[in-house]
């Protein structure tokens, strides 16, 4: 492996002198999913820290998202795994922590400058422990291709009725798709359907709490009416959404055929790479003109310290660096649309991305309703709504009986909604 | 008398065999069979009897996806009899005949798909049925046929049907090739006989042939059921693991491997999926049990 990093390990020693692949160095390994991260990690992240911390290498060993967490799990159970861990939020780390993979991490002088919200989906239940280093959040909203809006004189819609007044608008003028997504793959219907335009009716953290408590029900007004939005996006989707991937989904906006894309911010280097019109972004849009808005700021992507790693010190001087300031304004501006969960005010230079961060002044964040505690049991919640909001946009449920069927699984085993 | 003497070379020639397929097959067989009557309580392994298989079809939530599966795969194996086998006996026929030209060229032609990865076909079979980029929707406007155009893969009614279509495109080299090779080796010598009778052309095929290559059929038969109840990778690599549109296309395999290894934020559960698998390999082993001594023993064979 140490080999065919030749290329880093040049530059290293053009820095720091011959001197650095001496014996005594240490070399941690970061597992992850993040593969197509691999360039920004080996050309800017990694030799970022190994200039300050002469006699430790790193290297990022990622591996395919779909596959991490089994992959994970066998190598963690076989001792084959790296140093540094990549956290999943919520129960997926929750489980290596308590199954004795994951080293407490709370004495750790970096998490001062995280705070509590952003350290929950890293924490035991009741808070004692935080396990990994929180790295990033992805928004929710619609990106839109700004060009197609000129045309046609739109504005950004700030309402759920100036939104479909919008769509309508594209409809008729029948040149762009109104907006773009399919329900092949299922989980963009929930994601950046359900879970993007939903906070504004639950109102953010006081409804998904409120759903953990048992005070709400799946079954409120406020859970429902984000279904009954779902049901009329069916109308505007391309023609035969119901076999269209996320892939297609992406093509189509990139190439300017749809209008209006429901986004994560993760989106944005890609579509920065593919689209060659000018693109805006805006919340989802308010139930009614003045409410309150609410954004999906999710917790998403952490790092850890493997409790069976040998160099223990070195990756803990490694998670120090990473919640440091410095490694929030490298990671936020190489990868926009990851935006840093730390208190420093980081500066970033894409529009886009700029864009959807002002969202946090305006806007009360959450995290989506289904990853916290909720989706421990079986059926699980998380995949229902995959599956009942697809079923809802393709109008082969009602919805009111997604949302009856989503609150008899939950309370089939959750015993504060039973 | 001598007693008889041990025959090393049997056991020695038997053994790698023997050893690796001990080794790779029957141990984890038995070590999944085992792992059904365990589950995890409080991180520890604890022995629970039938408890897995009462949940799979006692729990109403278990039970109903299971049988949703399993109906599918039904499904699944019905289509694959009804067209896979038909149209691979017919194109054997249709090859065998010796005045056809080209005979070598179709043969591989049709048999090259079932050498693809599943993971190929079902991609390609998405672009092409796909309403966006597809050339199906465009095949189908130029003949005028552009309104009966549906996103049949997103489509409750129609997706598993045609997956399974699909997966018969990919395999129907299989039945053609085990047939063709049973007509060549009839006897000339029979079907002379036969037209001297006055039997020829169709009648030939219904009166003599096909009797002869029946054994090739039943095990042809066989092959597909065992082969569609541990299907898999097609619908996992067309539609993924939650095998949407609202698991219209859910079979035993994908179902099982949901529950194994989990799925997104579902964890792995590998207690409840070693019993799905058990009951897979149940399922499957009655199914070629009914056929071996129901079906085989009665089938008669001729020797030439």
């Amino acid at each position: 492996m140490r080999l065919s990093k030749l290329g880093a390990g040049l530059l290293a020693t053009t820095i720091l002198g011959a001197s650095a692949a001496s014996a005594q160095d240490v070399t941690l390994t970061i597992e992850s999913w993040r593969n197509d991260d691999l360039v920004l990690w080996q050309d800017v992240i990694i030799p970022a820290f190994e200039a300050q911390h002469p006699g430790i290498n790193v290297e990022f060993t990622p591996s395919a998202p779909a596959e991490y967490n089994a992959v994970l799990n066998s190598k963690l159970d076989a001792g084959s795994a790296g140093d540094l861990i990549t956290c999943r939020p919520f129960d997926a780390s929750l489980a290596l922590y308590e199954n004795g993979h994951l080293a407490d991490l709370s004495d750790l002088d970096a998490m001062g400058n995280f705070s509590p919200v952003a350290q929950s989906a890293w924490q035991t239940d009741d808070g004692s422990a935080t396990f990994c280093v929180p790295m990033a959040s992805v928004i929710h909203g619609f990106i839109y291709n700004a060009e197609a809006f000129r045309e046609l004189g739109l504005e950004e819609p700030e309402t759920v009725d100036d939104f479909f007044a919008v769509l309508d608008a594209i409809a008729e003028d029948g040149g762009y798709i109104p907006m773009a997504m399919g329900t092949a793959d299922q989980w963009e219907a929930a994601t950046m359907g359900y879970n993007n335009i939903g906070p504004n009716y639950w109102q953010g953290e006081e409804g998904r709490l409120g759903l953990i408590a048992g005070e709400q029900s799946l079954t409120d007004e406020q859970w429902v009416a984000p279904f009954r939005q779902l049901a009329r996006w069916g109308d505007y989707l391309g023609r035969g959404f119901q076999a269209q991937t996320y892939p297609d989904s992406q093509n189509l906006f990139t190439l300017g055929r749809a209008a209006i894309y429901p986004a994560g911010s993760w989106e944005i280097t890609g579509f920065n790479a593919q689209a060659d019109f000018e693109m805006g972004a805006f919340p989802p849009p308010v139930p009614n003109d003045g409410d309150e808005c609410y954004i999906s700021d999710h917790t998403d992507i952490a790092i850890g310290l493997n409790a069976a790693s040998p160099n223990a010190e070195a990756a803990r001087s490694f998670l120090e660096w990473v919640g440091s300031e410095e490694f929030a304004t490298i990671y936020a501006n190489a990868l926009p649309g990851f935006f840093s969960l730390s208190d420093f005010s980081v500066e970033m230079e894409d529009p886009l991305a700029q864009e959807f961060v002002s969202w946090r002044e305006e806007c009360q964040s959450t995290i989506r309703s289904t990853y916290q505690i909720l989706s421990r049991g079986t059926p699980n919640l998380e995949n229902e709504t995959w599956n009942a909001s697809a079923q809802v946009i393709r109008g082969a449920e009602a919805p009111e009986d997604a949302a009856t069927r989503l609150q008899e699984g939950l309370a089939s085993w959750y015993a504060p909604q039973q | 008398m001598k007693p008889p003497r041990i025959r090393w070379h049997i056991l020695v020639f038997l053994a790698p065999a023997l050893l690796v397929y001990t080794t790779i097959m029957i141990f984890p067989l038995f070590n999944t069979l085992r792992l059904a009557l365990f589950d995890e309580v409080d991180q520890a392994r604890v022995f629970v009897g039938l408890d897995n298989f009462r949940t799979l079809f006692g729990d109403p939530r278990w039970s109903a996806s299971f049988w949703n599966a399993l109906g599918n795969n039904f499904w699944f194996f019905v289509i694959h009899m009804l067209v896979q086998n038909p149209i691979g006996i017919l194109l054997a026929a249709i090859l065998s005949h010796p005045r056809l030209r080209f005979a070598a060229l179709y043969r591989t032609a049709i048999f090259v798909p079932t050498i693809l990865s599943f993971v190929i076909v079902g991609f390609a079979w998405k672009l092409i049925l796909s309403p966006i980029w597809g050339i199906a929707p465009e095949m189908m406007d130029s003949v005028g046929l552009g309104d009966f155009f549906q996103p049949w893969l997103g489509l409750e009614g129609t997706a598993l049907t045609t997956l399974a279509l699909i997966s018969v495109w990919q395999f129907v080299g299989i039945p053609l090739m085990l047939i063709y090779a049973a007509l060549l080796s009839i006897p000339e010598e029979i079907l002379e006989a036969g037209e001297c009778d006055g039997i020829t052309g169709a009648a030939a095929f219904w009166k003599i042939k096909l009797p002869l290559i029946l054994p090739s059929i039943g095990i042809i038969s066989i092959l597909t059921f065992v082969g569609n109840f541990n299907a898999f990778d097609l619908i996992y690599a067309a539609q993924g693991a939650l095998a949407g549109p609202d698991f219209s296309t859910d079979i035993l395999g994908t179902f099982m491997y949901r529950t194994f290894f989990g799925f997104q934020l579902q964890l792995g559960d590998p207690h409840m999926g070693s019993a799905i698998a058990s009951a897979m390999f149940a399922i499957i082993l009655i199914g070629v049990c009914i056929y071996l001594f129901g079906i085989q023993t009665r089938l008669r064979r001729y020797q030439f």
